[in-house]
């Protein structure tokens, strides 16, 4: 369940109705769709920030969606709300929230990289997310994660786009030189898929697919993770019988149509890209293997945080408010529109509005809908940290024992940052971490080393 | 004579670039119409795949393309969307400042080496491991430690075009001629005046030839260096354009980087001949 659904409503399912989840029912959905065209006036921002506020508490009070519907149920939803009032200082916190203190610093940089799971980052300073908070936030498009990762800690950057998987990998020293690196906020869940070169359209089953070239952007990125456990479930081994390659996304769509990969796992645009200039068609969204997986973040240097408290608790509303806009599928035209542009993804149009609404050409002939094809939820869930830590050791990226929970909550909620998010008004939920599923397998949390050792296919370490 | 030549050079110029023009636009025309596609299915798809068109562009897209960069080179739509007239602004200052830094750097130095055995000898283990290292290994390492990518960029220019500047000064400065050295010595004149009226007119056109060299390599490794620390200048131009697989874009980038470079190597020709004599 998305953190920005509203707790108070009782009606809302906890199990999906609709096809893309969000709804009680198909008609429910489709009527949703068509309010979705015309023109609904966004509520005050006062109104959503009472709401923001009074959710977080409430989620605080009933970390479990089943306790707090019985609640809910019992006595009513204005009364739980009067009630939480009553010792809970919701104006307070809300005008504390809206307001900020005084900002140490405004004018800010923000690095990213042109790709879909930026678009809060981005959209956020065309469609003045930043302003509203009294920052002028440049966002600077850079040209690789590593690039980002120096120019953050040279601190020409005050916060930057990563892949979820990086800050984790930095601060444990994988990959580069050990550094304590923070990750306030997920940037986007889902939105990858894996595309494949149209000579492979009759070769769906991924048994067939020894001997494959296959591309994915980063070694420490969930398009790598996911790729491989896609391939391992199908009885493919990563390692042997594929070759899987970094390659920067844009050389992706460019390889595939020179004949020198086969396929590749990639961010979007790239993927909706090689569909619309005819090379290869989608095989599989990324969400089939795993809904709702994390995918790029918002990091910033410990350095930042610390310093500059409340530049930084703005920076974190600004994001989470765009965020909140990005998660609303009747938004999602114009966000499309707004950073369609050479200064932000300098990408048709048409190519961001496929992916943004969820409907799309799959490459093949057929125009398919999946309305969460990406979507956006930044609570970082240190389960999260856990499963990609699993994959880091499954994969032999890392080796040795290692401390997940300790880790995970260093990085992915640092103290800090749950303290900043609560003087800003949030409250982040108790529970930090959840469970999920990944192609129909459960992940628990608490257990990764059983996890671990339950895959057939790994690295022998 | 002479002008009928190069008349028919000319000719022939405009010739082969006919040729080559023609020849482009013929292997990059459209074909019909691919396959049979609903409206609704061929509305999210792009050119390529619809109409059959070339995935590489013709010259009329390109001359499209360029005029539009011609018409508003100095536009500036936010941080990442600049005109390409900007852009190259941002180029030639970086490469002219690093290169002024590599100048005043390499020249002196280049006299003191050429003018001292024993300095020449003791300086030469140093150059010879220096100069053969490819600028942009020094990137990361400037990246790390200068802490800005505006001032490495800059750096990376200033390391790679001192060494010809240095080697050709030094040259230059150890051969000139023993005899004109030995009568400003006859006629006592000083070792500050010596070099200056003596050893440095004599050595100006190697160190010019130098001073082309460098700026020629300079003006090669910006554009490498703008790709990988991004932010502005025609390196990064054309790294966006190929996030953007705007391949129409990236040739406008290559025939610009090009006219520059010549610009920048004709400004050095005039100015060797300017100091070359006759002997």
């Amino acid at each position: 369940m998305s953190i920005f659904d509203n707790p108070f409503d009782t009606e809302n399912p906890l199990s999906m109705g609709c096809n893309c989840g969000r709804h009680r029912s198909q008609g429910e959905h489709d009527r949703e769709a068509q309010v979705a065209l015309q023109c609904v006036p966004a509520e005050s921002e006062d109104e959503r920030y009472e709401g923001v506020v009074a959710s977080a508490v409430m989620r605080a009070m009933f970390p479990q969606d089943v306790a707090r519907r019985a609640f809910l149920k019992s006595v009513g939803a204005a009364t739980a709300l009067a009630a939480v009032s009553q010792f809970f200082p919701l104006k307070t916190a809300t005008e504390v929230f809206a307001q900020g203190a005084p900002l140490e610093k405004k004018d800010l940089k923000v690095g990213f990289i042109p790709i879909t799971c930026a678009t809060p980052i981005i959209m956020a300073a065309p469609m003045g997310f930043y302003s509203k908070q009294g920052l002028n936030v440049e966002v600077i498009k850079t040209a690789g994660w590593a690039v980002i990762r120096d120019k953050t800690l040279n601190k020409e950057y005050d916060a930057a786009h990563m892949l979820s998987p990086m800050p984790l990998a930095i601060t444990m020293g994988v990959g580069s030189t050990p550094q304590p690196y923070t990750m306030p906020a997920v940037e986007n869940i889902n939105g990858q898929a894996i595309t494949l070169a149209m000579k492979h359209k009759d070769k769906r089953d991924p048994k067939d697919w020894k001997g494959f070239k296959f591309a994915v952007p980063f070694d420490y990125s969930m398009h790598n993770y996911l790729l491989r456990y896609y391939l391992a479930e199908h009885g493919i081994d990563p390692d042997t019988d594929v070759q899987i390659r970094a390659v920067p996304p844009p050389e992706m769509v460019a390889n595939l149509r020179a004949d020198n990969i086969d396929g590749f796992l990639g961010p979007d645009p790239m993927n909706q890209r090689a569909v619309y200039d005819g090379v290869g068609f989608i095989h599989i969204l990324t969400k089939d293997i795993w809904e709702g997986h994390p995918c790029c973040a918002f990091a910033a240097s410990k350095e930042f945080v610390t310093t500059m408290p409340n530049t930084y608790a703005a920076l974190l509303k600004s994001i989470i408010d765009a965020t909140a806009f990005a998660h609303k599928p009747e938004n999602r035209k114009q966000i499309a529109e707004a950073i369609a542009p050479a200064n932000y993804l300098n990408q048709p149009q048409i190519v961001l509005e496929q992916i943004l609404t969820g409907t799309f050409a799959d490459g093949l002939g057929n125009v398919v809908t999946q309305p969460n094809r990406v979507d956006f939820d930044p609570f970082p869930w240190q389960s999260f940290a856990v499963w990609i830590m699993t994959q880091m050791k499954r994969w032999g990226q890392i080796k040795g024992d290692v401390d997940y929970a300790n880790v995970a909550s260093q990085v992915y909620l640092a103290t800090d940052t749950a303290r900043l998010m609560k003087e800003a008004g949030f409250t982040p939920p108790e529970t930090t971490s959840k469970s999920f599923a990944v192609m129909g397998k459960t992940f628990d949390p608490a257990k990764p080393d059983d996890y671990l050792a339950s895959f057939k296919i790994r690295k022998a370490s | 004579m002479a002008s009928s030549l190069r008349f028919r050079a000319a000719i022939l110029s405009v010739a082969i670039f006919a040729v080559f023009i023609g020849a482009w636009h013929l292997a990059t025309r459209s074909t019909a119409p691919v396959t049979t596609m609903s409206p609704e299915y061929a509305k999210l798809m792009g050119l390529t795949a619809t109409q059959g068109k070339s995935a590489m562009p013709g010259p009329l897209d390109v001359g499209a393309k360029l005029w539009e960069h011609i018409k508003s080179p100095f536009y500036d739509k936010g941080p990442n969307d600049k005109g390409l007239g900007i852009q190259l602004g941002y180029s030639i200052a970086r490469v002219l400042f690093g290169y002024l830094l590599a100048v005043v750097a390499a020249i002196p130095l280049g006299f003191l080496i050429g003018m001292s055995p024993l300095i020449s000898k003791a300086l030469d283990p140093f150059i010879q491991v220096l100069k053969p290292i490819s600028p942009l290994a020094w990137m990361p390492l400037a990246l790390y430690t200068i802490k800005d990518s505006s001032i490495s960029a800059i750096f990376v220019i200033f390391i790679c075009a001192i060494w010809p500047m240095l080697i050709n000064t030094a040259f230059g400065v150890a051969s000139v001629r023993k005899e004109w050295i030995n009568v400003a010595r006859t006629l006592e004149v000083g070792p500050i005046r010596r070099a200056f009226t003596v050893i440095l007119p004599a050595a100006a056109p190697t160190i010019l030839t130098g001073m082309r060299i460098s700026i020629g390599i300079a003006w090669l490794v910006i554009v490498a260096a703008e790709m990988l620390v991004g932010g502005t200048g025609i390196g990064y131009f054309v790294w966006n354009e190929w996030n953007n697989l705007s391949i129409t874009n990236v040739i406008i980038a290559i025939l610009v980087i090009g006219i520059v470079g010549m610009m920048f190597d004709q400004i050095l020709a005039r100015f060797t001949r300017m100091v070359t004599f006759p002997e």
